[in-house]
């Protein structure tokens, strides 16, 4: 995304490869915007991490089941929305990775990892699919780890 | 750049030299694919050093502690040594830390194999 750009959406297949794009354009995108280079790691591995819960947990990786990702620069903000075409993430069956009990777990961190690097993170699910905000502050404060709502 | 390993041994002690990225896919398998291969042949004393690692996700942070709960499963201790600072980092807010047994120097992560 040019400098000059307010937003850019790409339609993506459900695969391994989306992921590393995915990554890859957060990266790119965040850097030309600026951020910090702890930022934009930060912010790219949010994107990985959401990337991965829409290729994966989202459309299973099903051939005909895209993945949209969207980048856009409002006020103070890089937004960067990721959708899937799923049956829809349940909140509550998403356990937390810090209880004692969940520390050995193999998995279920990246929600955890989006918020601990992300200003705010929203997630909508449907039954249509997932909605996933990502809220980065250019020129805020960095790691809030805020949620404004899920 | 993927993720690569190379293995050498130091007073009984495996010394896994990783590199790269430990991700969804490629990284995480390599990870997987050699410790249970050490395991196999009875190399039980095991330390990745990650030194070279500039990149790990959740599912690579999954993998490591796949790797440490299945070498304490069959009898053995993995420890890591060298965290980057990035790995570190990830390391510490997901509690891992004091989970892992994470060494900064090869001499002491060998000698404190029982």
């Amino acid at each position: 995304m040019a400098m000059t750009e307010q937003r850019v959406s790409y339609t993506l297949d459900s695969s391994l490869e989306t992921i590393d794009s995915a990554e890859e354009k957060a990266t790119r995108i965040a850097t030309d915007l600026g951020f910090a280079d702890d930022e934009v790691m930060q912010i790219s591995m949010a994107v990985r991490e959401g990337a991965v819960n829409a290729v994966l947990h989202g459309n299973e990786y099903a051939p005909d089941k895209k993945v949209t990702l969207a980048f856009e620069r409002t006020g103070d903000n890089l937004v960067i929305t990721i959708r899937d075409q799923g049956k829809g993430l349940d909140l509550s069956k998403i356990p937390n990775p810090l209880a004692p009990e969940n520390l050995l777990k193999t998995s279920g961190r990246g929600i955890f990892l989006m918020r601990s690097f992300m200003d705010v993170v929203e997630i909508r699910p449907s039954q249509t699919g997932t909605e996933l905000k990502l809220i980065k502050h250019v020129h805020g404060p960095t790691a809030g780890g805020k949620e404004a709502s899920q | 750049m993927s993720m690569k390993v190379g293995s050498r041994q130091v007073d009984g002690v495996t010394i896994v030299d990783c590199s790269g990225r430990i991700t969804l896919g490629e990284g995480s398998v390599v990870l997987r694919d050699t410790v249970r291969d050490l395991l196999s042949k009875g190399n039980k004393k095991i330390v990745l050093n990650l030194q070279d690692v500039n990149y790990i996700d959740s599912s690579g942070i999954g993998e490591l502690v796949s790797a440490f709960t299945t070498t304490k499963n069959q009898g053995g201790e993995l420890k890591l040594l060298n965290l980057t600072k990035k790995v570190n980092d990830l390391l510490q807010i997901t509690k891992l830390y004091t989970v892992f047994d994470v060494k900064d120097d090869e001499a002491a992560a060998v000698k404190s194999f029982k």
